[in-house]
């Protein structure tokens, strides 16, 4: 007799309480490091608490960082819906930032109302391209899109260094690896003097309509249908491929507006390290929400917090890092948690092994 | 002395939960023999060889290795008493070289130098040659033929040194030309004093090779026959048991219009097999039209392309008068073309959705359940508890997700959505398979419901008893092709049997 483990892939999916509790166990986890150091935990998390969400001035710039997660993360839920494994949101980001950038630099004079609008296409088109990379390779030779959507991100990094260091440097940055900073109208309206800009808005306005489109209609069934079982939507003749090709790019494209917002609303030109792995944090955004458009929102701005947070336990004398090993560790538990209900513990008398062989 | 026994099993009782895949089978074979386990698909063939093989181990009984109790523990322990076996399924690594294959499991020595290689190398293609067993130990295996991957198995035990090779439905995935080969291959081993056992459901190779047939039924051995002392007909009664329950009154009408008719088609399948090899077969409306065969014969690729899932390399398929060009699942739920798939919870159902979402599967796109690209929510949850309430399913709530029901729920909810579709043609797919008897007993009589409102249906079913309970007609698939048709009055039990067993009745009758 002996213990096993058994994975039964059609095992109840975890509780809605699992997402809470791993939030919080996470908490417990690096509170035990901030421990180590020999902090105070409980000021310590007070600290990043408020820094976060207790003054008007932390909540609008935790409000400002989880813009482009919320485009990123809204753009990875949809592929995910699927099963398809987008971790290149980084990359999607960067392109819609870029070419964005390229309409103030090719077209510097456009008024407003001509400049804004183009911007935005420019980044989400970008960045659907920057998808459509991965999903092309996918269906027409099934290479895994893991790999491309990953490397792609270091070909979009590349590609703004190359820019920003080389032909789009401003000239009078003093050397600084940054573009030459937007025109008033080039700019994404800011609300009453804070950073806060209507990036917010365009974010909302997507998950809306992501929120009607899944839930409500016959092409967010479709999804549904793919993403439960794939083998079986064949069987109802959905068509697998063109789904994929069209969930990638309005993934890409979607994280290609969040670019756009950023360079548009919040940093005001290009440059060197536009995104501090806004791409990598919207997975586990993604994943906290369950891939829920509105619960996206919610997680979100509970890792923009995380963000603003993490900068004001620096006064403290701790690294800002605290915030990254917080998100770390929510993921870690949160895919403890998620195969939790698919794992059971079992006594048998099959001995230690596998029944990978029981087909007749 | 002459006989001496290599294997002996003695009540083995292998269970699964609540199935019996070995009820007490006993079992003698004789050193320097080969001997056949033969039966139809779940007759426990398959669980017999993963016990001797270590994969699983016994609930109770005894084994005997040449005379001395066995205990085997592991395929590793099997394979030090001497005991290899050759999946159907080849337990082998694509992308290393059939060498390389061969050796994997090897702990010696830690530091393989070229020389090293070249030599095992060297050892394994002397050993092949011995045998007759040609292949180029340096390919990459994905590069050799199925054949030739069946072979670098059969060395791979005997390099470890096995004088007791088990074989689990050799010949299902080889070409006949290969089979031959490998039957020679067999005959040499057996003159060099190896003991072979091997599983099949082919009778005509059972009686071409083997010595001794050992005839399985539902966990249990039937009986242990000389092969030279037997006759095909014998052994395929044995095979398909001989109870006959009293057929279903049928309602006598005369069927109505030419509903399918699919002319030479031929489909083929990985590696140039050919799964499916001229099949003729006509459907008339309000007839069940059964199809009997072992799995694996072309049955799921006939479904398939009927379900629009699978493209054609030859012949017609022509449906209600209408000729179809392309492989296409749409055209199929247009044209009235319901299906019960094999593997409900693969193919037919998304375990993790609620039962409206399964409702929807095929309906979705009609204008009565979405409009303007919307669903209708409400009027479809509505829809769904009515024919939730008309087909008696039990769920606990219209969300709850599917894989929670029984299978007889889920098999209930399947045939709501595909009979709500009001086909023309129903197929069906081993409907009953996994079923208790009063859910399998409900199945029956919504297909029977079926061909009394004057639809048809095509009945894929491996069970004889299932197929003369409910089919006007029957066809026999064996290999690809169509072995017989027989009319439900002259149905026969034994005849069926050899035809699913690969010999014509044309040829013994």
């Amino acid at each position: 007799m002996a213990w096993r483990f058994e994975i039964d892939p059609a095992g109840k999916d975890s509780p809605w309480w699992v997402t809470a509790a791993a939030v919080v166990l996470a908490f417990l986890l690096v509170g035990l490091f901030i421990a180590l150091t020999g902090k105070d935990v409980v000021a310590v998390y007070l600290k990043m608490f408020g820094g976060a969400f207790g003054t008007s001035f932390g909540l609008t710039e935790t409000l400002v960082k989880a813009i482009p997660l919320l485009f990123c993360g809204l753009g990875v839920s949809l592929a995910y819906r699927i099963q398809v494994w987008n971790i290149g949101a980084e990359g999607q980001f960067i392109v819609g930032a870029i070419a964005a950038t390229a309409i103030t630099i090719y077209f510097p004079h456009l008024p407003a109302w001509g400049a804004l609008p183009l911007m935005l296409v420019a980044g989400a088109a970008a960045g659907a391209l920057w998808g459509y990379f991965t999903a092309w390779p996918k269906v027409q030779f099934q290479v895994n899109e893991l790999m491309i959507s990953l490397m792609l991100n270091y070909v979009a990094i590349l590609l703004l260094n190359d820019l920003v260091f080389g032909p789009w440097r401003d000239p009078h940055g003093m050397n600084f690896p940054g573009t030459p900073p937007f025109t008033p109208a080039q700019m994404l309206p800011s609300f009453g003097g804070t950073r806060l800009h209507f990036g917010l808005v365009l974010a909302l306005f997507a998950v809306a309509l992501a929120g009607v489109f899944v839930q409500k209609t016959r092409w967010g069934y479709e999804l549904r249908l793919i993403g439960a079982n794939p083998e079986a939507a064949r069987h109802a003749g959905i068509n697998l491929r063109r789904h994929i090709v069209v969930v990638m790019l309005l993934s890409g494209g979607l994280a290609g507006l969040g670019g756009f917002s950023e360079v548009s609303g919040v940093t005001h030109r290009l440059m060197y390290g536009i995104s501090p792995g806004y791409g990598y944090t919207a997975i586990i955004v993604a994943w906290i929400a369950r891939l829920n458009p509105w619960g996206i929102v919610v997680s979100s701005v509970l890792f923009g917090g995380l963000i603003v947070g993490g900068y004001s336990v620096q006064t403290l004398g701790l690294p800002s890092s605290v915030s990254a090993l917080l998100q770390g560790a929510v993921l870690f538990f949160l895919i403890a948690g998620s195969i939790m209900g698919k794992v059971k513990l079992r006594r048998s008398g099959e001995g230690r092994r596998w029944n990978f062989f029981r087909n007749s | 002395m002459a006989d001496a026994l290599s294997v002996e099993l003695k009540a083995l009782t292998k269970q699964f939960g609540s199935i019996l895949a070995n009820d007490h089978v006993d079992l003698a074979v004789q050193a320097g023999s080969i001997h056949a386990l033969l039966g139809e698909n779940g007759a426990g063939k398959s669980t017999v060889m993963c016990l001797l093989a270590g994969v699983y181990r016994p609930t109770s009984g005894e084994i005997f290795l040449h005379g001395s109790p066995a205990a085997i523990s592991s395929p590793r322990d099997a394979v030090r008493r001497g005991v290899g076996m050759v999946f159907q399924n080849f337990r082998l690594v694509p992308t290393l070289t059939a060498a390389e294959n061969i050796i994997l499991g090897e702990t010696h020595p830690l530091w393989r130098t070229r020389a090293w290689m070249s030599r095992k190398s060297e050892e394994i293609r002397t050993l092949a040659a011995q045998l007759g067993l040609p292949f180029e130990p340096h390919r990459p295996l994905w590069q050799l033929s199925v054949g030739e991957q069946q072979r670098v198995e059969i060395v791979k035990t005997l390099y470890r040194g096995a004088d007791i090779i088990l074989l689990d439905e050799p010949t299902s995935v080889l070409t006949p030309g290969e089979a031959d080969q490998l039957f020679e291959t067999l005959r040499t081993l057996k003159a060099q004093g190896k003991t072979i056992i091997l599983t099949t459901h082919k009778l005509k190779e059972v009686m071409a090779v083997c010595d001794r047939i050992s005839v399985m039924r539902k966990g249990k051995t039937q009986a242990t026959l000389e092969a030279s002392a037997t006759d095909e007909r014998e052994v395929a009664r044995l095979m398909v048991g001989q109870d006959r329950q009293a057929p279903r009154p049928r309602s006598n009408r005369a069927c109505g219009p030419l509903q399918l008719r699919l002319d030479q088609l031929t489909v083929e399948a990985d590696h140039g097999r050919r799964a499916l090899d001229s099949v003729s077969l006509d459907v008339y409306e309000g007839e069940i039209v059964g199809i009997a065969g072992v799995a694996g014969n072309g049955q799921r690729e006939l479904a398939e392309v009927l379900a629009g899932l699978r493209s054609w390399q030859g012949g017609r398929v022509s449906f209600r008068d209408e000729v179809w060009r392309t492989a296409s699942v749409r055209q199929s739920i247009r044209a009235g073309i319901g299906h019960i798939p094999e593997n409900r919870m693969r193919h037919g159902l998304a375990g993790s959705l609620g039962s409206v979402d399964n409702l929807l599967f095929k309906a979705y796109r009609n204008a009565d359940r979405s409009r303007f690209g919307f669903l209708r929510t409400v009027g479809n949850r509505l829809w769904s508890q009515k024919l939730v309430e008309q087909f008696d399913v039990r769920t606990a709530h219209l969300d709850a997700p599917v894989h929670q029901m029984s299978g007889g729920n889920q098999q209930k909810l399947l045939f709501a959505r595909e009979i709500h579709h009001q086909p023309h043609l129903m197929i069906a797919v081993h409907p009953t398979q996994g079923l208790d008897v009063s859910a399998a007993d409900g199945v029956h009589n919504l297909l029977i419901s079926l061909r009394d409102e004057n639809r048809s249906v095509l009945l894929i079913s491996e069970d004889l008893d299932e197929l003369l309970l409910l089919s006007d007609r029957i066809y026999v698939l064996f290999a690809g092709q169509v072995m017989g048709e027989v009319s439900h009055d002259k149905a026969d039990r034994e005849a069926l049997g050899l035809m699913m067993a690969g010999v014509s009745t044309k040829e013994t009758v």
